[in-house]
């Protein structure tokens, strides 16, 4: 049986952490995320875990520490956000090109400035062609079950990258929500012990890692990198449906909400999804064929099966919060965009910016997008397909 | 969306307790087998400014995630913010505010902007001077939210505070007797206006 | 062994390197253009050249003696030369005789 608790976003990340019991943790404290190596450090201190918790004096240490950790041979993880996540930045490339599957629990935070320290994406979509596996999570329980899968992906020898969970700050990190956390010795057996083919500490087999890899070589082993990418959705189906087998808790690489039937569907991510979810849900008892596609799984992209998902709507909207500041669409519209291209989907679609730097969205304001494409439906004109939701402007 | 769903906001200033109130109310109403959210709205986090938090009740899992704007009941733990705060706004008429104050009903009539719903006050400050010999609001607050809104049983929530109160204070059980008793005495004393 | 015409299926993973000592592999030896010719009559075997080369291109024998140069690996640093008191390596350059 399953423990039914209530536990805010970052206590279900750092429960889920100790329940992983890694072999090292290195963390710099950074808002919002600063609570899960703080209650992890308790967990240290109290001896519930025996991991190795490395105090660093900055981000771009923490993943250094990591990364010499990972490739020693051992497990390790971290946590950070927004602005920590940008110092890391130039060791998060190192860690995923020498393919340590490092797990790290990203609270999604804007990159400021001007100053910000409130929710949207800028800091995961500012690392989103890095090379990390990066699984999205709606409430506090996916952001739990999320961390109990990933060593099982990130380790799997067809992939061997690393892994973050994202999960959006203050909004679902520091609400206290109910969760069904699994049993501590089911965690264990199910996320299973490390044990890497090659490693530093293997007195056995001396070995190199982060050689030279000038133009012979670097372009090819990109390309492995991307190999290891493509092969990630199929590990990550597989441990989703073991771990369904467990809990009884379904993933995908994006949930499906009433879009079978939908002629007009909204794409997001994180807490939002849940909003949307109350909005088609009222819209539909108007006999509005509204639908929902979540997206867990960011990178790898789903593009083939999001096109397909979505190719019998009649209008799209895709919802970023984080604007590409590329004078057209967000990250995730254009990835959903080109997607459905590539795969002879011509569903119109519409880019919405919105929830910067914090910026609260409300039932109100997806219905909002609904009306839209409901118009875009009946005149057949979706007009500018840039906007944006809840931004003042005259 | 439930039919059920019971949103709270709470307004207080920073070093007063209403975001512990509203994780408190959380987790109460948790222990009675509800699905609950307890949130700040995070600002300017000094001693004295003026905070909001949040609380979501209900028999279904809640999947809504934005600030509640249409709260079903308010609480005002300190009452010079309702000069200063539209404590109100959106605040649904056959709802109800529970203020900590010892101002007379006319006074809060107008000082709200003429609110057609339910005031009820309560003196927190004497409750809490009373029972604990220090001025701590958000204990008489708490009790008195869970009587006005009825989202749970009294007996029950003093059942359920009394085993909190016992782990939380689990290194000065003296204090606890005073808080069951702050509760005890805010349960009884909290009345309409 | 890998080398620019691998295939990437073929590559280890990251570029690692699993076998120790792989670099005798890679003959340095033709980066060299100032080559240190090795007289013999004038070395007293005082030691003192072969721990400075950062290439090990100065080998010993069991019997504790220098030997001549291993040019495979020797990039013509000169770093021997400076340190040896005795006038026994001097630095040509590279085809002169």
């Amino acid at each position: 049986m399953s423990i039914r608790e209530r536990l805010s976003g970052n206590e279900a990340a750092a429960t889920a952490m100790k329940q992983i019991n890694p072999d090292v943790v290195a963390a710099f404290p950074i808002t919002p995320s600063t609570e899960i190596p703080q209650y992890f450090s308790t967990f240290v201190s109290n001896g519930s875990v025996d991991t190795e918790f490395v105090a660093v004096e900055s981000e771009h240490s923490a993943m250094s520490a990591c990364i010499g950790a990972e490739a020693a041979g051992a497990r390790a993880m971290t946590a950070t956000s927004a602005n920590g996540l940008s110092l890391m930045w130039e060791m998060i490339y190192i860690a995923s090109s020498l393919r340590l599957p490092i797990v790290m629990s990203l609270v999604n935070r804007a990159v400021s400035g001007p100053l910000n320290i409130h929710n949207d994406y800028s800091d995961a979509m500012g690392v989103r062609d890095s090379g990390w596996i990066m699984l999205f999570s709606e409430n506090n329980q996916e952001a739990y079950d999320n961390l109990i899968m990933a060593h099982r992906i990130a380790e799997h020898k067809d992939v061997l990258l690393p892994l973050m969970i994202c999960q959006d700050g203050f909004i679902t990190s520091h609400s206290i929500e109910n969760i069904e956390l699994i049993e501590d010795e089911k965690v264990k057996e199910f996320v299973g012990s490390y044990h890497p083919q090659h490693y530093l500490l293997n007195d056995k087999e001396p070995m190199a890692v982060g050689p030279m890899d000038l133009q012979a070589f670097l372009f090819e082993h990109k390309y492995e990198q991307a190999e290891a990418m493509r092969n990630a959705k199929k590990v990550i189906l597989e441990v989703a449906e073991e771990f369904e087998k467990m809990t009884g808790r379904k993933y995908g690489l994006f949930e499906e909400y009433k879009l079978d039937d939908a002629e007009i569907a909204v794409v997001c991510m994180n807490s939002t999804a849940g909003t949307t979810k109350d909005v088609v849900d009222a819209l539909r008892e108007k006999g509005i064929k509204a639908g929902m596609l979540k997206v867990r799984v960011f990178r790898p992209f789903p593009a083939e099966e999001i096109a397909k998902a979505l190719s019998h709507v009649k209008a799209v909207a895709v919802l970023d919060k984080s604007d590409s500041l590329n004078g057209a669409g967000g990250a995730l519209f254009e990835d959903v965009v080109s997607g459905m291209y590539v795969n002879g989907n011509n569903v119109k679609a519409l880019s919405y910016v919105y929830g910067i730097g914090g910026r609260d969205t409300t039932t109100k304001d997806i219905s909002s997008v609904y009306t839209d494409l409901e118009e875009v439906v009946k005149t057949g004109n979706v007009g500018n397909p840039y906007r944006y939701l809840g931004l003042r402007k005259e | 969306m439930s039919n059920n769903l019971v949103e709270i906001r709470w307004h207080g200033r920073g070093g007063q307790g209403a975001k512990t109130a509203s994780l408190l109310l959380a987790d109460a109403a948790f222990n009675t087998g509800k699905y609950i959210q307890g949130f700040p709205e995070y600002g300017p986090e000094r001693m004295g400014a003026p905070i909001t938090a949040y609380n979501r009740v209900s028999d279904t899992p809640i999947r809504i995630h934005s600030n509640i704007y249409e709260p079903d009941y308010v609480v005002v733990v300190d009452d010079t913010l309702l000069e200063s705060v539209d404590v109100t706004a959106g605040l649904k008429e056959n709802g109800a505010i529970v203020i900590n104050t010892t101002k007379d009903g006319e006074y809060l009539r107008k000082v709200l902007n003429g609110y057609k719903g339910k005031i009820y006050t309560i003196d927190a400050r004497k409750v809490s001077m009373e029972t604990l010999g220090k001025y701590f609001p958000n204990t008489p607050m708490l009790a008195a939210i869970i009587k006005v809104s009825g989202i749970m049983e009294e007996g029950a929530f003093l059942e359920d505070m009394k085993g909190s109160f016992k782990h939380k204070f689990a290194k000065k059980p003296e204090v606890i007797e005073g808080n069951m008793k702050a509760l005890e005495m805010a349960l009884t004393s909290v009345q309409e206006v | 062994m890998i080398d620019k015409n691998t295939p990437a299926d073929k590559l280890t993973i990251g570029g690692n390197i699993y076998d120790a000592g792989n670099a005798r592999e890679f003959k340095t030896g033709d980066w060299r253009s100032i080559k240190p010719i090795f007289l013999s009559e004038k070395c007293k075997q005082c030691g003192l050249c072969f721990p400075v080369c950062p290439d090990d291109a100065i080998p010993v024998g069991k019997d504790q003696l220098r030997k001549d140069f291993d040019y495979d690996y020797c990039k013509g640093c000169g770093v021997c030369a400076k340190v040896c008191p005795f006038g026994a390596i001097e630095m040509k350059t590279e085809g002169e005789n």
